[in-house]
C-alpha cells in the first residue's frame, strides 16, 4: 500500500516538475513581504511559473548571482563595481519600490511632531548632541518644552540596508559623518546601543524614555510610535508617508541604462529626503532561453499591476515616470 | 542474516572505531575550514587582531579584544548568579524534598533548557531589561554604586541584563548533572555522617559537597560552554556596542553575537575573513576555559586521593 502510494506521488511529482517552469530569485530581506505577496498574486494568473524567493540578505543574493545559483537576485544597495566584474554578465538593476528609513523616538515627555534637520540629526547620531534641551534642538522646536534629559541613540546591531540608507543620507548632510563614520550595512557607532532588527529598535524605543532611533517605515506605522518630521531639500518638515517616499523619485532622471540613481535628499516638494530604491538584479545573458524572459514578464507585471500591492504593506510605489523608464527598458531587452 | 559468533567482536570492533573516528575528524574538519576561512584576516592583522579593540567594517579595521572581553564577562558573571542558585537547588531537590514532589521539581528546572533562546531574548528585552533598568540598577546602584561595576546610568540592555539571561539559560544544565552527582554518593555515608552525631547542613557539607567537588565543577563547565556560545538570546539584550567598560550597566558586545549580527550581510572577502577569525577565537577561547576548569578537577582529584 504504502509503496503503491510512493510510486503515485512521484509519477505525480515529476509530471508536475515537467511542466512547471521554476525560478529562483535570492536577496534582500527588506522588500520580502512585497516580493511574497507579489509572488503569490502573480502566480494566480501564471499557472505554469512557479517562483521562489528567499530572503538571505542583499549581500547573499550577490553571491548567489554571481555563482550562478539564481535566476534572479535582489539587493537594497546597487552591486559594487568589484562585484560586478565577477558577475559573467552585465546586470541589470531594476527598481522595484521605493524604501524609506524613519527616524522615531519615544514621545512621553516630547510629544508628537518634532522636528528635526539633517544636520541635528547627524549630530546627535555622532554624540555631539546629547541632551533633549540642547539649543540645536530647540532651535527647531521653539514653541515645545523640552526635557533636560540625556538622549539614548538606539540603533541596528546588526548589518543591514536600512543602516546603510541612513548613513548615506547622514553623510549627505553632515561632512563630518562622511569623514569620521562612513557609510556602510554595519559602521563603527560614536555612540548609542545596538538592537537587533527592525523589531528591536522599534521595541527600544518604545519602551526606553528618551530614546531616538531609525527603523523602516512599515515598522513605525504598525507599532504606532511617534516619528520626527525631517527636513527635506526644499526646506520643508516632512513626515514620512508612502506618498512623501514616492515623491522623493518623481524628478528621477535616467542615464541611459542606469536606474541606480540616489534619492536621498531631493529638492523636489513634499519629498521625504532618507529614502531609496530597491532593486531587483537581473542577468543580461547574451543567449536568451525561457527562464530569462519569464523573469522579465514577471519584473514587467510587478512594476505595472503590482504596484497596487506596494502602499498597504507600508512600501512606496515608484512614481510614474519612473515605471515607464523600466519597462520601456525590458521590453527593449 | 546472523553474524558467526568468531566475527562479531571484529565487527562491533570496527563500527565503534569508525563513529569514534567520525566525531574527530569532524571536529578537526570544522578547526580547518575556520582556519582556512580566517586566514585573510590572519595575514593582515596578526595576533594584534587579539589585543585591539577596534572594529570598523566601514574601513575595513579590525580587531576583537572588546568581543572577547564581552564573551568572558558575561559567561563568567552568569557563572556567578547560576552556579550558586543550581547547587542549592540541586542539593534541595534530591535531599530534602519527597521523591514525587524532587521528580515534578527536577522537570520544571529541566523544561527550562526547553525554550528556545530566541524566546529568552524576547522576553529579555520586553520584560528582564524594562526590570533592570527600573527596579535592578537604580537598586544596586543605591547600596552599591561606589563599586566600578555599578557606574553610569542602565537603559536596562547592556552586560548585566545579557549575564542574567544567560544565568537562567545554564541553570538547567549545572543543576541536573550536580543531581546526577549527588544521585552517585552512596546512602551509607550520608548515613554515616548523620550516626556521627552530624547535623544535615553538616552532612550535606561533608557527606555530599565535598566529595562531589570534580563533579560540580564538570558541571559548572558544562553549563559555561552554553555561555560561551550563546548567541541570539545575548545579541538580543547586550546592546552591541564593542566597547570595554568596567560597569555592568553599559552595553558590550560577545564574540557569538557579533558573528550573527554582521555574518549575513557583509560583503567585503576581509570582513567575512575577520569574522571568521572571530570565530576561531571563540573556539580557542572556549577551549582553553576548559582546559582550565579540567586542570582543577584533575588536581582536586589527585589531592583527595592522597
Amino acid at each position: 500500500m504504502t509503496r503503491q502510494l510512493l510510486i503515485i506521488t512521484t509519477v505525480v511529482l515529476s509530471l508536475n516538475a515537467s511542466a512547471i517552469l521554476k525560478l529562483n530569485g535570492a536577496g534582500a530581506s527588506f522588500p520580502y513581504a512585497i516580493y511574497s505577496k507579489w509572488i503569490s498574486e502573480y502566480s494566480k494568473s501564471q499557472e505554469k511559473v512557479q517562483i521562489n524567493y528567499q530572503s538571505i540578505g542583499s549581500g547573499g543574493g550577490i553571491r548567489q548571482l554571481i555563482k550562478q545559483t539564481v535566476d534572479f537576485a535582489a539587493s537594497d544597495a546597487p552591486m559594487r563595481e568589484k562585484d560586478k566584474k565577477k558577475a559573467a554578465w552585465p546586470v541589470l538593476h531594476v527598481p522595484t519600490v521605493l524604501g524609506a528609513v524613519v527616524v522615531a523616538y519615544n514621545g512621553k515627555s516630547i510629544g508628537n511632531d518634532l522636528n528635526i534637520d539633517g544636520q541635528v540629526l547627524a549630530d546627535i547620531f555622532l554624540g555631539k548632541i546629547t541632551k533633549w534641551n540642547d539649543q540645536a534642538i530647540k532651535k527647531l522646536n521653539p514653541k515645545r518644552n523640552l526635557p533636560d534629559q540625556e538622549i539614548l541613540v538606539v540603533r541596528r546591531a546588526d548589518s543591514s540596508g536600512t543602516t546603510s540608507v541612513f548613513a548615506s543620507y547622514l553623510a549627505d548632510v553632515s561632512e563630518e559623518w562622511k569623514s569620521k563614520v562612513g557609510v556602510g550595512k554595519s559602521l563603527r557607532w560614536p555612540t548609542g546601543i545596538g538592537a537587533k532588527g527592525n523589531e528591536g529598535v522599534t521595541a527600544l524605543v518604545k519602551q526606553t524614555e528618551y530614546a531616538i532611533g531609525y527603523i523602516d517605515l512599515a515598522h513605525a506605522k504598525k507599532n504606532g510610535i511617534y516619528t520626527v518630521n525631517l527636513k527635506n531639500g526644499a526646506g520643508e518638515y516632512i513626515k514620512a508617508t508612502v506618498e512623501s517616499i514616492s515623491a522623493s523619485a518623481e524628478s528621477f532622471k535616467t542615464s541611459g541604462d542606469d536606474f541606480t540613481v540616489s534619492v536621498i535628499n531631493q529638492k523636489t516638494k513634499g519629498a521625504y529626503p532618507i529614502s531609496a530604491f530597491t532593486y531587483f538584479l537581473l542577468p543580461l545573458k547574451k543567449e536568451k532561453d525561457q527562464k530569462i524572459s519569464e523573469v522579465q514578464n514577471f519584473f514587467k507585471w510587478s512594476l505595472t499591476k503590482g504596484q497596487d500591492f506596494a502602499a498597504p504593506l507600508y512600501y512606496a510605489p515608484l512614481p510614474m515616470n519612473v515605471r515607464k523608464a523600466v519597462v520601456k527598458k525590458l521590453d527593449s531587452l | 542474516m546472523k553474524i558467526p559468533y568468531s566475527k562479531q567482536d571484529q565487527y562491533v570492533y570496527t563500527a565503534l572505531r569508525f563513529f569514534s573516528l567520525v566525531v574527530v575528524c569532524l571536529l578537526i574538519a570544522i578547526i580547518f575550514q575556520l582556519f582556512m576561512a580566517s586566514k585573510l584576516a590572519f595575514d593582515e592583522f596578526g595576533l594584534s587582531f587579539v589585543t585591539d579593540d577596534f572594529w570598523n567594517p566601514v574601513d575595513d579595521e579590525f580587531g576583537a579584544l572588546a568581543f572577547i572581553f564581552g564573551t568572558v564577562v558575561t559567561s563568567i558573571l552568569a557563572l556567578l548568579i547560576a552556579g550558586p542558585v543550581s547547587v542549592f537547588v540541586a542539593i534541595y531537590t534530591n535531599e530534602f524534598l519527597p521523591k514525587k514532589i524532587a521528580s515534578v521539581l527536577g522537570l520544571f528546572v529541566e523544561l527550562i533548557a526547553a525554550i528556545p533562546s530566541i524566546v529568552f531574548g524576547l522576553w529579555g528585552l520586553y520584560y528582564l531589561a524594562p526590570f533592570v533598568k527600573n527596579f535592578l540598577a537604580p537598586f544596586l546602584k543605591k547600596y552599591l554604586g561606589f563599586l566600578p561595576f555599578f557606574q553610569g546610568s542602565s537603559f536596562g540592555i547592556g552586560i548585566l541584563t545579557a549575564a542574567i539571561i544567560l544565568a537562567i539559560m545554564i541553570i538547567p544544565t549545572i543543576t541536573s548533572v550536580c543531581r546526577e552527582v549527588f544521585k552517585s554518593i552512596p546512602n551509607l555515608r550520608k548515613e554515616a555522617a548523620l550516626g556521627l552525631g552530624a547535623t544535615k547542613y553538616e552532612m550535606v557539607k561533608i557527606a555530599i559537597l565535598k566529595p562531589s567537588f570534580s563533579g560540580i565543577m564538570g558541571a559548572l563547565v558544562l553549563g559555561l560552554g552554553r555561555a560561551l556560545g550563546e548567541t541570539m538570546a545575548v545579541a538580543m539584550v547586550i546592546g552591541n556596542n564593542p566597547v570595554i567598560s568596567s560597569s555592568l550597566f553599559s552595553a558590550g558586545a560577545t564574540m557569538a553575537s557579533v558573528m550573527a549580527n554582521e555574518y549575513a550581510e557583509a560583503d567585503s572577502e576581509l570582513h567575512l575573513s575577520a569574522l571568521c577569525y572571530v570565530g576561531l577565537l571563540l573556539f580557542v577561547v572556549t577551549f582553553f576555559v576548559n582546559l582550565m576548569a579540567r586542570t582543577i578537577v584533575w588536581n582536586n582529584s589527585r589531592k583527595s586521593k592522597r
